[in-house]
């Protein structure tokens, strides 16, 4: 039995390839690695390459031409006082929706961590995944309606003869507007709304890593639950928080959906690429306009990588 | 990278020196069908039938000429130009100010006239439109048009306003409040040729011969309207869906719109109606236009033939709300339109309504105008609040 194993025939095509990666393991990471470096190389590096390009050109004022010479006048047009407007804007919300994101999601997150258990564990991935299979433009439509001058919430206010408070609200400037859903409010109330998940999930897997007993510990040393939350939780949870917070800032950073459904129709740096590169032929200026995310998310990412968001890697 | 790109642009040049000769080369007869013809359309535009069964004009044509009509739909007209430009397509139903790009950029082909026995029939006002019709030369068949009116709610007014007015400045309206708010304006830097169209009128010092061409001036003056528009604007339409959801639940009063959403709202038992105030109006004007390259141009002779001929003109133009390029489709009975029904839709407003055009530089009724990308830059500050 022993003496036929050894002789098994091993002349097989299959068989004599297998042979040959074993022998050669370079030959199978070469083989394995080919295909997504192309992918890489061609078409992702690829186009963000011919997208840093296309922004080193400028448009012609009077004719409407693209020049293809190299020069920064593009990226100095993004500091006209209507452009860099935009780029505030858009800064701004998408902090205000990552900050906000993060404290809603700490207690959520926390408890699914260390109180749920059993079918209440799975009752809440299924709470956070579910808003993630419906489409994400009903989403933003039936925050529409929730939001409008007619709709469920003003009502709400309404019933609880509370109108007048929204109204103080509303008349404020920069966040407040004719109704919620014209509102920059709105805009930050779905972004938030939209991007939570991203937000609990990191943060729950960065707080199961936390051992009890290091809280436990904490209050035998004679921490008050502020002083443990301050000194033990939140620094270890925080590469989980920050690990959060690129997704949802650079999400709201780049989407040009939401702010043209709910919102007082203010650009943000999407839909300014969007009209730039459409009609208006200027792809030069839409392109400046793309490269801002990148290089805020760069800058990002370093501080982020420096506060040990990715040891847990 | 700039070296490519340069021999691309000389090679743009030496087409564009070569082109005239291209331009003779129109087709002088029409040969037997290839089978198909693939068109980039507006969605709506062509129907089988298969959205609501009474409306279909495209089944007698397969059956008749044996070409099956392929569609892509296209939401904008920047979509438009990019599908021509890929190629693949025959024919397009651009608008104006899509289809002057589109010869400029030598992506269509002059069309022979002769060879569409319907033409005569086509509204004269519409033969030798400035959208297709360039250097003495038709580059497609007219389509349909429409006027962008002016919706406004019957709760908050009285009798049909008069004036633009009403979304331009602060005013008192007739259910006592203010205006502020309550009002919309279109999301597109074309919106500011709306603004010149009221100064037109209004302010006839400024010279505005064409809410199109605008000089540095005439557009500052424009820019200056929109900006006071701006505080009573709490939000721009952008989809015309969103724009009936907000005259229903935003309680919007009054906004420029299309026949389309009046329509809409009004099957819907909303309280709203349309006019076309004393300013007059922009409005659209699509052309069947046929590609430099038409891989099938027999099939697309026969279909802009149809077009103009059959029942599409008449029923298409109950389907979408807007007015026939073939006048006699009101009438004749070849569909479903009536003269009132055309009437409604605008048909006797041709000569108050400004056709959409695509800005440039080079104007005819002065010496330089502002470009569109600048209007779309300055649209979006004016937007942000600047």
């Amino acid at each position: 039995m022993n003496d036929r194993a050894l002789h098994t025939d091993r002349s097989g095509v299959l068989t004599r390839i297998s042979d040959k990666l074993w022998r050669n393991p370079r030959l199978t990471i070469l083989l394995l690695i080919t295909l997504p470096a192309l992918w890489l190389g061609i078409v992702y590096l690829g186009s963000l390459f011919a997208l840093l390009v296309q922004s080193f050109f400028s448009i012609d004022e009077f004719s409407g031409l693209i020049i293809y010479e190299f020069t920064l006048k593009t990226y100095g047009e993004l500091f006209t006082p209507a452009n860099f407007d935009i780029i505030v804007r858009t800064v701004l919300m998408a902090s205000a929706v990552t900050i906000a994101a993060a404290i809603v999601s700490f207690p959520i997150a926390y408890y699914a961590a260390r109180y749920a258990r059993g079918k209440w564990k799975a009752i809440f991935y299924l709470g956070v995944m579910l808003p993630l299979w419906s489409s994400y433009l009903v989403k933003v439509y039936s925050w529409k309606l929730i939001l409008a001058k007619e709709g469920i919430l003003n009502w709400l206010f309404e019933t609880l003869h509370l109108s007048w408070l929204l109204e103080a609200y509303l008349s404020l400037p920069i966040v407040g507007g004719n109704s919620l859903s014209v509102s920059s409010t709105g805009t930050f109330l779905v972004f938030l709304y939209v991007w939570l998940p991203f937000m609990i999930l990191p943060i729950q897997a960065a707080l199961e890593r936390v051992p009890p007993s290091m809280m436990e510990a904490s209050g035998d040393l004679g921490a008050t639950p502020q002083q443990s939350f301050r000194h033990v939780l939140l620094p270890l949870a925080l590469p989980g928080v920050i690990a959060g917070s690129i997704f949802t800032f650079s999400l709201t950073l780049g989407d040009y959906i939401i702010p043209q459904i709910v919102g007082s129709s203010r650009r943000f740096i999407g839909q300014a690429v969007y009209a730039y590169q459409g009609t208006a032929g200027n792809i030069p200026l839409a392109a400046a306009f793309a490269v801002v995310p990148i290089v805020l998310m760069g800058g990002y990412l370093w501080v982020a990588k420096r506060m040990g968001a990715f040891d847990a890697l | 990278m700039r070296k490519i790109l340069k021999s691309c642009t000389a090679v743009a040049c030496a087409a564009s020196i070569a082109a005239p000769s291209l331009a003779a080369d129109m087709i002088m007869e029409i040969g037997a069908g290839e089978g198909q013809v693939n068109i980039v359309a507006w969605p709506g535009y062509i129907e089988r039938g298969e959205t609501v069964e009474a409306f279909d004009w495209v089944t007698k044509f397969e059956e008749a000429t044996g070409c099956m009509v392929n569609v892509k739909t296209a939401n904008t007209s920047d979509e438009m130009v990019a599908l021509m430009n890929e190629g693949g397509f025959d024919l397009v139903t651009a608008s104006g100010d899509a289809s002057l790009r589109m010869i400029a950029g030598k992506r269509v082909q002059p069309v022979n006239i002769d060879l569409i026995p319907s033409w005569s029939t086509v509204d004269d006002r519409l033969k030798e439109a400035p959208w297709h019709y360039v250097n003495d030369t038709h580059y497609g068949t007219p389509y349909m048009w429409g006027p962008n009116v002016l919706m406004y709610s019957t709760e908050a007014f009285d009798e049909a306003p008069t004036s633009w007015s009403v979304v331009f400045e602060e005013t008192t309206l007739a259910d006592g409040k203010s205006n502020k708010g309550r009002v919309q304006a279109y999301d597109g830097p074309i919106h500011i040729a709306d603004a010149a169209n009221y100064l037109m009128y209004h302010q006839p010092e400024l010279g505005i011969t064409s809410p199109y061409e605008l000089n540095q001036g005439q557009y500052n003056a424009a820019l200056d309207l929109l900006r006071g528009q701006r505080e009573l604007v709490s939000r721009y339409w952008h989809d015309a869906f969103i724009q009936i959801d907000d005259f229903k639940n935003e309680g919007m009063v009054a906004s420029g719109s299309w026949p389309f959403q009046v329509n809409l709202l009004q099957g819907d038992d909303a309280n709203v109606a349309s006019v076309i105030p004393q300013e007059g109006a922009t409005g659209w004007a699509d052309t069947t236009m046929m590609h430099a390259e038409a891989e099938n141009p027999n099939c697309s002779y026969m279909w802009m033939e149809h077009t103009l001929s059959s029942n599409l003109q008449s029923d298409l133009s109950v389907w979408f709300g807007a007015n026939p390029a073939v006048p006699a489709a009101c009438t004749d009975g070849r569909g479903m339109q009536t003269a009132e029904g055309c009437t409604k839709n605008g048909l006797d407003d041709f000569e108050r309504i400004k056709f959409w055009q695509t800005p440039v530089s080079k104007c005819e009724s002065q010496d330089t105008c502002v470009p569109y990308y600048r209007w779309v830059s300055d649209y979006i500050g004016v937007i942000g609040g600047r």
